[in-house]
């Protein structure tokens, strides 16, 4: 394996790397050794002030500001390329701090950032507003300006990817930030800092305060000076954010959170195939994404040569060293989704359901790291704990259903509806399903079918607003209407 | 193959001169002329080219549809635009040879042709390799159901944006490089392949591009170059079976003639950017006239004249009329005509001898018609098209040259006294390319604007030309438009699917 290059642990205001006023730090560590990586400096509400008043300063005063929005696209695709060239040094980083395969990394989320941006800087010259007719005494169009300076916080199961996702539609928009990576996962956000200097965006443009949410997290949701804020994480932590949003200035907040999303398998499926395919995305990142097929809901006829070809296939999958190419599952982000993850895992067998495959700590080397087996779980039913509540673990519940109607019903029973899946050859039947699913996004005959072009967001408590595609641009803008009334001339012209 | 020697011959630049077919250079099947490529600054030739024919068409097509069939159209669109923005790279890497190739052949100040014309042509490239993974279509909540039996059908609508597939793009000399990329920018990004005839007058920039195309990595056949004549080339092209488009620039009088194939042949898809006699209305409650007066200096002698959107007719208040002319006349002085390699030239020769001895036909005829000569008038130099900056004032609108197009170095100045005189004059014309207002007024900023004929409209300023803004004409201007999101609609076809989700 290629040495490592940490990157500089500081706060990140005005291109500028700096200690955090209370000089106090942070650990992180690696979730295959339970070892320390490095120590972080740790922000708080000051740093946060500064932070913002950085991000103020360079949207009303600086260059960002003035250039042309041919010129900010210019430098999003810069950043892009930088992030392809360092691809290797991003990836390598990204499974040191989370512990998802190096594969993964370097295959999906790098990949995925540098896509995301590429995408999105296509977009910065191109965010037009409308003229409306009125009649000849009025000229009336919207202008589409920049909401202001954003706070964005990113969630630790995709630390760098999701980072991306929310950059390329703020910048875009001709925005300016201040980010808190998630304290678990800080080192891909801090390498990202140099690349955007290198990359030419002006002082103050991009801010980075690492910290916790209690502290930084708060302060941001609270801040009178932010005027958006965008948060992927727990529903619980979103609710805490739209409260301080709320209690403060009203700031416009988009959440994309937690999930409980269902995988519908119907009966005219190639049983081999839905296997072979479920397989290979199924425990994706140990299934620590909000958007993870976690019900799978497989029709009564082909139920049996489902459960038995799906077991086969995943008893192949490998757990351990993330950085070994053939290893599927890593190691969970910490000790504390690790005890969780345990936790719920014990809640299914006291609640009655059958521990299928796997069902507990996976014992990997000497013994240290946070890792679970990948376990399925059968005979379940709906009201279960592990039915309902999102585990964010290597955790699937398989449930048969006997018809259409009943299998939308239970599909769209949770206070959730992010992301469902729907596996068919009838045409039909896949569309009449789709316009029925409560879900913000519905993956026919695939599953995490997520593109930078294609919107990604959640219905009911899954969240508010969307990340992803030209509608996540919108949520970083404000529409100002100005009309001109020009009855005067006519009088003048006589 | 051709070589530019330049920087006393301290330089030079090889641009192969064959048909380019399949990322390869190709003899002509049946071309069967030689055409000299003639230095318009010293009237010495530069090189013979061989032109293509009528077969050389058909192979071009050939290739342009078995590319629609091959990677290209199973490239994603990120990845068309990640090519785009390559294209871009490379031209960036260029611009040097890429702006000296088109001073020499066309006879333009390398200050015009480095600083705008190049970064016109790379600005396109870039903001419609943004646009390739932007093209959506629309999904449509059908507004009534289908029938009477069964009122809740559902019934799923959307459209794809398909790309109409092989398109040919017919360019004119007066700006090879830039208006090229109007059309292959957009083009390219919404994925249709292309064949393209340059001005046989000024290919050369076009073929120096086919190097750059091949370089980055275009699929075989996506782009393919056939020069030659209108008559053979072009007609060939208006009038094949096998071509989903035609994009034109050039006259009024050839883009009616290519119209008119196009759909006495297959109905092909035409887009057409014409000719122009557009006005500038300036108000006498201009803040500083001294900025007006460059502006629209600039609109009519850009490119020595030969523009299609040149200000062709400057309508000037009445108020300040003299002054105006007087302050135009002073900005002639000071205009310097000379080599186009030269950084401190202006104004260089016309493009060919044709225009030259049309140009100073359309003087004479001003002379004899009775508007004032300001200055100008005559050619300049005995060596090399150049004719001096030419002005006349007390102009009519019935004089001919009021009313048609001069495509040279030469003002027309006409006056006007009220707001709807001058609007109802501005647009008595067959013509309705650009248009121009200034004043300090917010209404009659916004209504004169609205009210002239034209597809676009600058108040106060002029030649503000960008990717992101729709281009092109009303009247006999022309129909579509080049640049921005609209002109996607002219390059893609609108599919409807209609489906009925009834289980």
């Amino acid at each position: 394996m290629s040495k490592i290059l940490l990157p500089n642990t500081k706060l990140f205001i005005n291109n500028e790397w700096v200690e955090s006023i209370s000089g106090k730090k942070f650990k992180t560590f690696n979730p295959v050794n339970e070892e320390l990586i490095c120590e972080v400096s740790e922000g708080d509400k000051a740093d946060v002030d500064i932070a913002v008043k950085a991000a103020r300063n360079a949207l009303e005063n600086g260059e960002w500001g003035k250039m042309t929005s041919e010129d900010r696209g210019r430098i999003i695709l810069k950043f892009a390329n930088l992030i392809e060239k360092h691809k290797d040094n991003l990836a390598i980083l990204e499974t040191l701090d989370n512990g998802k395969p190096l594969t993964a990394s370097k295959g999906y989320d790098i990949t995925q950032s540098e896509k995301t941006l590429r995408y999105f800087g296509g977009w910065a010259d191109k965010i037009q507003g409308k003229t409306i007719p009125i009649s000849n005494e009025y000229t009336s169009m919207t202008r589409h300006e920049p909401i202001g300076v954003v706070a964005l916080i990113v969630a630790w199961n995709y630390p760098c990817m999701l980072l991306c996702w929310k950059l390329g539609p703020a910048l875009a928009a001709g925005c300016t930030i201040v980010a808190k990576p998630s304290e678990f996962t800080p080192l891909t956000a801090l390498y990202l800092c140099d690349l955007i200097k290198e990359a030419g965006f002006p002082p103050g443009v991009f801010n980075l305060v690492n910290g916790f949410g209690s502290t930084v997290g708060n302060a941001l949701s609270h801040h009178m000076d932010i005027d958006k804020i965008s948060f992927t994480g727990s529903t619980i932590t979103g609710r805490l954010i739209m409260e301080g949003a709320a209690k403060s200035n009203l700031k416009p907040v988009t959440l994309e959170l937690g999930g409980k999303s269902p995988n519908i398998f119907f009966n005219d499926c190639d049983v081999n195939h839905i296997a072979k395919c479920a397989k290979d995305y199924v425990f994706s990142n140990s299934m620590q994404s909000c958007c993870a097929p976690t019900r799978f809901f497989v029709q009564e006829n082909i139920y049996e040569a489902f459960l038995q070809i799906f077991t086969e296939k995943i008893k192949q999958l490998k757990v351990g060293d993330p950085y070994d190419n053939d290893t599927h599952l890593g190691p969970l982000v910490s000790k504390q989704q690790h005890d969780r993850v345990l936790g719920y895992i014990e809640k299914g067998k006291s609640e009655g359901a059958t521990c299928h495959l796997g069902g507990g700590n996976y014992h990997h080397a000497d013994g240290k790291g946070y890792f679970v087996q990948p376990t399925i779980f059968t005979n379940v039913t709906d009201n279960m704990t592990i039915c309902k509540e999102e585990i964010f673990g290597p955790v699937v519940v398989i449930l048969p259903f006997k018809t259409v109607d009943e299998v939308i019903k239970r599909a769209n029973d949770s206070t959730y509806g992010l992301a469902a899946g729907i596996w068919t050859k009838d045409i039909s039947l896949a569309l009449n399903v789709s316009n029925k699913l409560k879900s913000g996004s519905v993956w026919i005959n695939e599953y995490y079918s997520i593109m930078p072009s294609i919107p990604f967001g959640g219905y009911k408590q899954s969240g508010i607003g969307r990340d992803l595609s030209e509608y996540a641009i919108q949520s970083y803008l404000s529409i100002k209407a100005v009309t001109i009334s020009h009855k005067t001339l006519y009088a003048q012209q006589n | 193959m051709i070589t530019l020697n330049y920087d006393n011959n301290k330089k030079s630049i090889s641009i192969p001169t064959k048909i380019f077919i399949n990322n390869e250079w190709v003899d002509s099947i049946d071309g069967n002329e030689n055409f000299s490529l003639i230095n318009p600054t010293n009237e010495e030739c530069l090189g013979i080219i061989g032109l293509g024919g009528r077969k050389d068409v058909d192979r071009a097509v050939e290739a342009a549809r078995s590319a629609m069939r091959g990677k290209w159209s199973t490239m994603a669109p990120l990845d068309r635009g990640i090519l785009l923005n390559k294209l871009a790279d490379k031209l960036e890497e260029k611009r040097e040879e890429m702006a000296t190739i088109e001073s020499i052949n066309v006879g333009k100040p390398i200050g015009e042709s480095f600083v705008y014309d190049l970064k016109q042509s790379i600005t396109f490239l870039r903001y419609f390799a943004g646009w390739a993974d932007k093209i959506t279509g629309r999904t449509i909540p059908i507004s009534s159901s289908p029938d009477t039996s069964t009122p809740t059908r559902q019934v799923l609508a959307y459209t794809k944006q398909v790309p109409l597939g092989v398109c040919a793009l017919i360019l004119p000399w007066n700006f090879p490089l830039q208006l090229l990329m109007f059309k292959l920018a957009p083009a390219l990004a919404a994925g249709n392949t292309v064949i393209i005839k340059p001005s046989e007058f000024t290919p050369l920039s076009t073929f120096y591009l086919a190097q750059l195309i091949k370089e980055v990595g275009f699929p075989a056949g996506v782009v393919n170059i056939v020069c030659g004549l209108g008559s053979v080339v072009g007609d060939a092209m208006s009038s094949h079976m096998k071509i989903n488009k035609i994009g034109f620039t050039g006259s009024t009088k050839v883009g009616k003639m290519v119209q008119n194939s196009a759909t006495n042949s297959n109905l092909k898809h035409c887009s057409l950017e014409l000719g122009g006699k557009s006005p500038i209305i300036i108000f006498n409650d201009v803040e500083n006239l001294d900025l007006v007066v460059i502006h629209s200096f600039h609109g009519l002698f850009w490119n020595a004249g030969q523009c299609c959107s040149a200000a062709s007719r400057i309508y000037v208040q009445s108020e300040i009329y003299d002054q105006y002319v007087e302050k135009i006349k002073k900005q002639v002085e000071l205009r310097v005509l000379g080599d186009p390699l030269n950084k401190d030239t202006h104004q260089g020769p016309q493009v060919n001898k044709n225009q030259f001895e049309s140009i100073l036909r359309y003087i004479e005829i001003g002379k004899r018609e009775g508007a004032t000569l300001v200055c100008g008038g005559k050619r300049f130099g005995n060596k090399g098209y150049y004719i001096e900056p030419t002005v006349f004032s007390n102009v009519t609108d019935v004089m001919t040259i009021a009313r048609e197009e001069i495509f040279g170095p030469v003002m027309s100045i006409l006056k006007f006294d009220t707001v709807q005189e001058v609007i109802d004059r501005a647009n008595d014309s067959e013509f309705g390319l650009v248009g121009a207002v200034f004043t300090k007024d917010i209404n009659k900023s916004i209504i004169v604007s609205d009210q002239v004929q034209s597809g676009l409209v600058w108040v106060n300023s002029f030649n503000i030309i960008d990717p992101s803004i729709p281009w092109g004409g009303f009247k006999s201007s022309g129909k579509g438009r080049d640049a921005s999101e609209y002109c996607l609609s002219v390059w893609t076809e609108t599919k409807t699917t209609v489906l009925d989700v009834k289980l």
